[in-house]
């Protein structure tokens, strides 16, 4: 896998329209719904999602999470930039 | 107790056939050839009423098609009740019958996404395809009212031998049209598509050509388009898990409101279907003869009850294993491992310039 490429740390990440993340029992739990697929959501990805809401900045939802965390920031901003950028690419976030 | 392999699932995806009227005539439409009739079709309440039921199931995507969806004029009324439901409402459609002010309406009663087809990269060509003079201008128009008012917008593109050396080009339109999504899906030979399958038919030499060119375009616009293509059963040597599984994933409701578990299986003789007129959505994904008659793996015969990959396909599509062998229960001949997986080999290899057979009510 290739490196993801760095997010911009005043970017406020957010869901497009079209784009929705819910919580369905009858599903087992939190799930992302987009175009004509549904993605379920691991606890991590649910953290990082709702916090994806086009107002913090990425350098916000980074501080937030070490802190809630108590995760090393350096480790946390790697793996939050590969989950983003990878729904990027999938058309699941703005970035 | 359910019985081994039979164990009820949470479907996921309803496609709601809310109309089988269109005016368009796709000789690749998979829509049965007898078609559902206007004064069969479901009142607006029934729909809504299915849809709860649905949500109630856990089902979290309805897909509003047809036919032309465009045709009810209860349309917003129906992404109302879809969206009331908690439903994620996704509008299939071919633009044709969809106005601007339709699709406002839709827009501000919280319609998720669209799905608009196109069947080729030049007016002249698509408009022939279609059957229908002057389509391919409005599903442009449609494109660009839909981008506007920032709906995510999927653009379906059927391929077949007419049009599957476009596909570059066809893709190049999507990203044009704004498209976030591009889904390149091949004829599948059901209904209409099966009456016109050797006119249909891509050569072996266009599908590789196309696989590879898929290829090199996902590379190209990663992170402009999300490019969705899979290998057309006929040129494949594995089966796909047709619907993810026969009653496990999705439902489909017919326009005068008959549950199958995808929508050819119609097609497969003996089966029987119950009706959202007289039983409940739960009742009939937990008790319809026709969602219990593939449920599972119990029902296989050899090769595929001690395969492997038996929980991964499924021994394939129930209807393309009695269209090819006259046995719903035979293994998808798609499988190299299927005795029958020859003539699958031998269609593919069918073709004839004829001219289409264009679906007409
Ligand atoms: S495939 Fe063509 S003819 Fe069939 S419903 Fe869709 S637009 Fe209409
Ligand atoms: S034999 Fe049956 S289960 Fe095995 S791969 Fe073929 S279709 Fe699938």
């Amino acid at each position: 896998m290739r490196e993801a490429a760095a997010i911009a740390p005043d970017v406020c990440p957010r869901l497009p329209r079209g784009v929705r993340l819910v919580h369905n029992e009858a599903q087992g739990g939190w799930v992302l719904l987009a175009p004509e697929r549904v993605f379920k959501a691991d606890a991590i990805a649910v953290e990082v999602l709702k916090r994806c809401t086009g107002e913090a900045t990425f350098r916000a939802i980074i501080d937030d999470l070490a802190q809630s965390f108590a995760a090393p920031r350096d480790r946390i901003l790697a793996d939050v930039t590969t989950l983003l950028r990878g729904l990027a690419d999938k058309k699941l976030l703005e970035l | 107790m359910a019985e081994t392999g039979k164990a009820l699932h949470n479907p996921l995806g309803l496609l709601a056939e809310l109309t089988h009227r269109c005016p368009l005539g796709c000789p690749y439409c998979s829509n049965p050839l007898a078609l559902d009739p206007r004064q069969d079709e479901l009142d607006t309440p029934t729909w809504a009423r299915v849809f709860a039921e649905a949500a109630g199931l856990g089902v979290l995507q309805v897909h509003l098609s047809g036919g032309e969806p465009g045709a009810r004029r209860d349309l917003a009324d129906l992404v109302a009740a879809a969206r009331s439901a908690g439903l994620y409402s996704n509008l299939i459609t071919s633009a044709v019958g969809i106005t601007a002010d339709t699709l406002r309406q839709l827009a501000d009663t919280g319609l998720d996404h669209v799905q608009i087809s196109i069947q080729d990269n030049t007016p002249e060509s698509a408009d022939r395809i279609a059957g229908y003079a002057g389509a391919f201008a409005r599903k442009q128009a449609l494109a660009a009212e839909v981008v506007r008012l920032k709906i995510p917008l999927t653009v379906n593109a059927v391929m077949h031998r007419a049009n599957i050396d476009h596909l570059g080009d066809m893709v190049a339109l999507a990203l044009w049209l704004g498209a976030s999504r591009v889904e390149i899906a091949h004829a599948q030979y059901y209904g209409w598509a099966l009456k016109n399958r050797a006119a249909l038919m891509p050569t072996t030499d266009q599908v590789k050509r196309a696989a590879a060119e898929v290829e090199t375009l996902r590379t190209r616009h990663r992170g402009e388009i999300v490019i969705d293509a899979v290998v057309p059963d006929y040129h494949a040597r594995l089966p796909k898990p047709c619907v993810g599984g026969w009653g496990r994933r999705s439902l489909n409701v017919t326009p005068a409101g008959k549950v199958l578990p995808c929508h050819a299986a119609e097609t497969i003789p003996g089966l029987e279907f119950w009706s959202v007129r007289e039983h409940s959505l739960a009742d009939i994904w937990a008790n319809s003869p026709a969602f219990n008659a593939f449920r599972g793996t119990a029902w296989m015969r050899e090769p595929c009850r001690s395969c492997a990959r038996r929980d991964v396909d499924f021994g394939g599509c129930r209807c393309q294993a009695f269209a090819l062998t006259g046995d719903a229960r035979a293994t998808d001949p798609v499988c190299h491992l299927a005795p029958e997986h020859d003539k699958v080999a031998a269609l593919a290899a069918e073709q004839h310039d004829e001219p289409y057979t264009y679906r007409r009510m």
